[in-house]
């Protein structure tokens, strides 16, 4: 018999209580009734029904979610064609230098990235003008860039990690490559696709830092609100307005996560089924 | 002869052109958006401030007017920038300890819990991953406060144990690089855990058995067994910490003590503020250069993890 490990459930304690107190803590201040962020004034819902009425809050989701799912569409597209590229073409010239490009950005400090990207927008207006000014445009072409690689290493892995049985007997009945990589690969790698696309939504969505160097005048999204209004202090209104984001982030992570998990063990039994049946 | 030119087009695209497309449409991307703007950084960083309130400010001239250094000098020179790359550092590293510190007994209690409570701990620690960065700095803001009920409750603490004369009416715990630490731990802690983790799951627990029944302490074993079989996961998950906390902006503005800034903080208001492209710029170049090191020492043990089960029987 192994003996209980206390100490080590005892850190786990301690641990999910460091994760999720301030959290929680954050979430019963929403529900303040003072005007003060951190004095108990009594239960109240007036930051809520403030935060739904005011407009800015409104356009500045609006803004955040059209940049998300622009970006995060074209960051799948691309970065998707690049996991393949690394994981399916053994050679082609740059190869070693095109992997670089593509894990560089995940570890580029974000400063770094948005001073760079407001440089290169400044000087592309000034060259060959366009794009003209900055705002939704130049904050969509940054947010592809640093979310297509996050797309392309959860690709390029399941890519690598999966078997090529199925894609080399489609090759030997006489289908052209990209047709093999059309009805077989992509299918075959398409719950890693769309996690990447997940993925890169979440993130674009939750950006602050080259968001706030590329956009433009009167260009808020909504982190840029947040950091704005975050910048002075704590505040409720700010306390509801998170409240919500942590909750439906959270609540929508864990369906998905379920959803997956579900579609995932419904094709392991059909495929376990599938060979049951040729036997 | 459109017919012709399509079936020549068709066929092009059958042989090679398909895989052309795919590898070349990212690689243009990201030579456009990525590696342009760093060469940018890379020549801006070698030009003159010009102090012109539209154009890009900066330009070229002075007595060295292609290979202009004056602004990696000034780097060495002003103590500003050199006690905030020290700065970094030291904070960087201090919440990269203290995460290895809570992380790993975290991931070791994590590998002895049954599956289905194991799943729902996983996902517990990955959940704040996609829950807003910045409202998980805020939340503290909010916990650290002078006023708030966190606060109260440590000052209370500590005027019970503490002798009469230390007695203190609250904890100044924000803007001070101790809030910075605590914040980076906060929100880091994730990616010291999960690698961690996934190291310590692969280990064979026959192995403690054995050196269990040989009569080792569980300390022993901890020491003698577990611990130099995870230093891959340590050094992963150490430096998935140290790499982006040493860069980090979004902390250091928030809950930092703007007397010893951080670099990201350096960067971006010598780039905003004061509207010095080329003193920005020198400084980004030297930050990158500050975190190739680890990225190397990353990428070697990386590349050395995914080789070794190859050597396995």
């Amino acid at each position: 018999m192994r003996r209980r490990p206390i100490f080590l459930i005892s850190v786990l304690c301690f641990g999910f209580a460091f994760f999720y107190i301030p959290i929680l803590s954050m979430i019963v201040y929403s529900f303040n009734g003072s005007r003060l962020a951190t004095v108990w004034g009594g239960f109240s819902t007036k930051w809520y029904v403030s935060l739904f009425s005011n407009r800015q809050v409104g356009a500045a989701l609006l803004l955040s979610l059209k940049i998300a799912l622009i970006s995060a569409t074209m960051a799948t597209i691309l970065g998707t064609m690049a996991g393949i590229a690394l994981a399916r073409f053994r050679r082609f010239k740059g190869r070693l230098f095109f992997s670089g490009m593509v894990t560089a950005p995940l570890i580029m400090p974000d400063v770094i990235t948005g001073i760079s990207s407001l440089m290169l927008f400044i000087l592309m207006a000034e060259w060959i003008g366009w794009p003209a000014t900055r705002g939704f445009t130049t904050i969509t072409l940054a947010h592809i860039t640093f979310s297509m690689v996050y797309v392309t290493t959860i690709v390029q892995s399941r890519l690598i990690s999966a078997e090529r049985d199925i894609e080399e007997a489609a090759m030997d009945l006489g289908s052209k490559p990209w047709q093999v990589l059309w009805d077989i690969t992509l299918p075959v790698i398409f719950p890693a696709i769309l996690s990447g696309w997940l993925l890169a939504f979440t993130i674009s969505l939750d950006e602050v830092v080259i968001t706030s160097f590329t956009t433009g005048p009167g260009n808020t999204t909504l982190p840029l609100l947040i950091w704005s209004k975050v910048k002075l202090g704590v505040t409720p209104d700010i306390n509801a307005l998170a409240t919500i984001i942590v909750l439906v982030v959270g609540i929508g992570v864990v369906i998905a996560g379920w959803l997956m998990n579900r579609a995932e063990k419904q094709r392991d039994r059909d495929a376990r089924l599938a060979y049951r049946a040729n036997e | 002869m459109a017919a012709g030119r399509h079936s020549r087009l068709s066929e092009w695209f059958n042989r090679r052109g398909w895989s052309d497309i795919i590898i070349s449409a990212p690689y243009i991307w990201l030579l456009l958006f990525f590696l342009l703007p760093f060469l940018i950084v890379i020549v801006i960083a070698m030009s003159v401030a010009t102090r012109t309130p539209s154009a890009p400010p900066f330009g070229y001239g002075g007595d060295n007017p292609v290979l202009n250094f004056a602004g990696y000098a000034r780097f060495f020179e002003d103590e500003l920038y050199l006690r905030a790359l020290v700065t970094s550092i030291i904070n960087a590293f201090v919440a990269m300890i203290l995460c290895l510190l809570i992380g790993y007994p975290m991931a070791l209690g994590l590998t002895r819990m049954q599956s289905n409570w194991r799943n729902i701990l996983l996902m517990l620690i990955i959940l704040p991953f996609w829950t807003s960065f910045l409202l998980r700095v805020y939340a503290w803001m909010g916990m650290m406060g002078k006023s708030s009920w966190f606060n109260r409750l440590l000052t209370d603490i500590w005027n019970m144990v503490t002798p009469e004369g230390w007695a203190v009416s609250s904890i100044p715990m924000m803007h001070s690089n101790f809030a910075v630490v605590l914040v980076m731990v906060y929100t880091y802690l994730p990616f010291m855990i999960l690698p961690l983790y996934a190291n310590l799951e692969r280990l064979d627990p026959t192995l403690d058995e054995a050196a269990m029944d040989l009569g080792t302490r569980p300390f022993g074993v901890f020491w003698d067994v577990t611990l130099p079989q995870s230093i891959p996961g340590i050094i992963a998950g150490g430096l998935l910490v140290f790499i982006p906390a040493s860069g980090e902006l979004v902390i250091p503005t928030l809950v930092g003590d703007a007397g010893s800034p951080m670099i990201g903080r350096v960067i971006s208001d010598e780039f905003s503020s004061s509207r010095d492209w080329p003193m920005a710029s020198s400084i980004a170049v030297a930050l990158l250069l500050l975190m190739v090191v680890p990225t190397m020492i990353y990428s070697h043990f990386q590349t050395k993890a995914e080789h070794k089960p190859e050597n396995r029987p």
